[in-house]
């Protein structure tokens, strides 16, 4: 075991690259919540998204170009989604777990040609000076774009939910799409909105995996990074900045499980790969007891009775 | 104008008629997605649900049937009774994989011991396993107000986990020559779940229809039975008359956890022979379609699991027979699910057309 390895600013870089998955979907659940909404698709958007993205940015060589696609790509699936519950009243729940389990099985057909090649890949961001700065450097200064990309993401929306009048209307059909109704608001148009913009993201996050956290095609790749950003959702308490803090800590719980095991640590290997998900349990443990700031709708249809 | 007006109550005739005409929508737009990858949709459609029950090899493929059929019945028969009351265990193929690991382990630990009761102790095994499995959602919801859905589904991920570590090291065969997984069940007499392997007879297909039995009797005959449909179809009422939502929880989440611990017993114990890596073929995810393609109906999960036992079977011919991509039969049924949640808009509403009447 040799854990002097184990460079602490490397561990902080990679750590950011890990979480940026998880901050690209989390975010897009948390609109789609804040709509009053519950889709968990969001595996099935996720990985729909990593292959699209992959796909595109193989054939035409861009990977900017394979992150529009896999935003679309995403953004198509939460259609159906979206059609099934705004237009025919289906169970959340269901639709959500129909639309995973249609986009494991469309991502494995769509990817078969995929396997075993490498993407085109993402120059990294190259400021001269800040980006040869020591630890800042490579922590602040050294990703690639989409990185930051996902962390504007996360400003944008906070900024919209806290100051704009948009924010205001998304919230009041999350916390009572009745009396939104009454006031004029098209409750089935915004949510739908909210759950085009889930899916997007959700298809960014998918992409982020396959054309740059590892960057190759698989089968199930996202192996439950959809799943642990539903339970992010939950932990951020539905409040964007704290989205960031939740996804680094993931991130970083990541990392570290993989530095442990390239370090050797005498703990079997499968055991450190179950931290992830054994910590996002203990934490939904721990912050379940307080559900006051979910969104008084969620999960609740809406239909209009006239 | 089309507008939807709720029907005062679900209609039955829409209810009975959904499954058939979301399979029919599936048939058609499975039918063109082969047609996009190439492949003859109509040679397709009847290689998948035609070849295995009266094609030339039916004889072989008939007692497949019950091989896949059975634990697919048998976990979501228990996942249905939770989504009748609103309880979403979406785990079951985590307790699947614990329930096949806790009876292989007890069968391994008698070997080479023969006697009769190795199995039905392995078959405990398996239900405490899958049982215990479930249980820890359920606990943390009754206790922490955790939300199951996502605890039990984060644990399918520990069990796959908990699973290569086991096939990797203490459950793996000895005179193996080191390769990954444990002694094979089906040469050792007293633990193995088959019956009469050419029939596809195992005790999981027994099982299974002991499940429907009890499931149909508990919910029609039974308190717990009502009260789980009582909390499903109107919470508040069922509060006031005196439903502990705790137990329930607790029930609901324990039936279902054992009975996909047993479906994975028998599994590892018959048609699998084996602890693998990778003996687990997602069994209790597409349970989850079955539940609801079969209503949450004990009945109808038996037609349910055996269509979908039927698109597995009609998916491995159409692979080998018309090189149909394996994957393409998991999005068809991906897709028979939306059908399903699309059309059941018509159970509960009426589609009218023209101009709303002023009250």
């Amino acid at each position: 075991m040799d854990l002097s390895a184990i460079n602490p600013v490397l561990l902080i870089a990679s750590l950011m690259v890990a979480a940026t998955p998880l901050l690209f979907a989390a975010i897009g659940e948390l609109v789609v919540e804040k709509s009053g909404v519950l889709n968990l698709g969001v595996e099935g958007m996720m990985i729909i998204g990593a292959v699209a993205g992959f796909a595109t940015a193989v054939e035409t060589g861009s990977p900017m170009l394979g992150f529009v696609a896999a935003a679309g790509a995403g953004a198509a699936l939460s259609v159906l989604f979206a059609i099934l519950t705004q237009y025919a009243q289906a169970n959340q729940v269901a639709s959500g777990l129909s639309l995973t389990l249609f986009g494991l099985g469309l991502s494995a057909l769509m990817g078969q040609s995929y396997v075993g090649i490498k993407p085109p890949q993402m120059p990294k961001l190259d400021i001269p000076v800040l980006s040869d700065l020591p630890v800042i450097g490579p922590i602040l200064f050294g990703h690639d774009p989409m990185l930051y990309v996902a962390i504007a993401v996360i400003a944008a929306v906070w900024a919209v939910i806290k100051f704009t009048r948009i924010g205001l209307v998304l919230r009041a059909v999350g916390e009572n799409h009745d009396a939104a109704h009454a006031l004029g608001y098209k409750v089935v148009r915004i949510r739908i909105m909210a759950i085009l913009f889930g899916g997007a993201c959700a298809g960014l996050g998918g992409a982020y995996i396959s054309l740059i956290r590892v960057p190759q095609w698989t089968e199930g790749m996202t192996a439950g990074i959809g799943w642990i950003a539903l339970a992010l959702v939950v932990f951020a308490s539905w409040k964007p900045w704290r989205v960031l803090l939740g996804a680094y800590l993931f991130g970083g719980v990541t990392v570290v499980q993989l530095n442990l095991q390239a370090a050797g640590v005498a703990i079997p290997v499968e055991y450190l790969a179950m931290s992830p998900y054994l910590i996002t349990i203990l934490v939904l443990v721990i912050l379940s007891a307080d559900k006051s700031s979910a969104p008084a709708a969620l999960g609740r249809n809406f239909h209009a009775a006239r | 104008m089309i507008r939807l007006e709720k029907r005062p109550q679900p209609s039955r005739a829409w209810s009975l008629a959904t499954p058939l005409v979301a399979v029919l929508a599936t048939m058609v737009a499975g039918g063109m997605l082969f047609g996009v990858l190439g492949k003859d949709p109509v040679e397709a459609i009847r290689t998948i649900f035609w070849e295995p029950l009266f094609g030339e090899f039916a004889f072989y493929y008939r007692p497949q049937l019950l091989v896949k059929g059975a634990p697919l019945v048998l976990i979501a028969i228990g996942l249905s009774l939770g989504f009748k009351a609103g309880i979403w265990n979406i785990g079951a193929e985590g307790q699947y994989i614990i329930g096949a690991l806790c009876g292989a382990g007890i069968g391994l630990a008698f070997y080479p011991l023969e006697g009769w009761y190795i199995f039905p102790l392995m078959v405990i095994g398996g239900a405490f396993g899958g049982w215990l499995w479930a249980m820890i959602p359920g606990f943390l919801k009754v206790r922490f107000g955790t939300n199951e859905i996502l605890v039990s589904l984060m644990l399918v991920y520990v069990a796959e986990q908990f699973l290569a570590s086991m096939s990797l090291g203490l459950l793996r065969n000895p005179e193996g020559h080191g390769f990954p997984g444990s002694r094979n069940f089906n040469s050792y007499d007293s633990a193995t779940s088959w019956i009469n392997e050419s029939a596809g007879m195992h005790w999981g297909v027994v099982a299974a229809l002991i499940a429907v039995i009890f499931a149909y009797v508990l919910l029609n005959r039974h308190m717990t039975g009502y009260h789980i449909r009582l909390t499903g179809e109107a919470p508040r009422a069922a509060k006031f008359a005196g439903v502990n939502p705790a137990r329930l929880v607790l029930f609901c989440l324990g039936t279902s956890g054992m009975l996909a611990g047993l479906a994975g017993l028998f599994e590892v114990a018959g048609p699998s022979g084996q602890v693998s890596i990778d003996f687990n073929v997602g069994y209790g995810f597409t349970a989850i379609i079955v539940a609801f393609l079969g209503r949450l109906h004990p009945v109808g999960i038996l037609l349910a699991g055996g269509l979908m036992a039927l698109t597995y079977i009609g998916g491995d011919i159409a692979q080998s027979n018309l090189q149909l991509p394996s994957a393409a039969i998991q999005v068809f049924q991906g897709m028979l699910l939306f059908f399903l949640l699309a059309f059941d808009l018509l159970t509960n509403f009426r589609i009218s057309l023209g101009k709303p009447e002023v009250a």
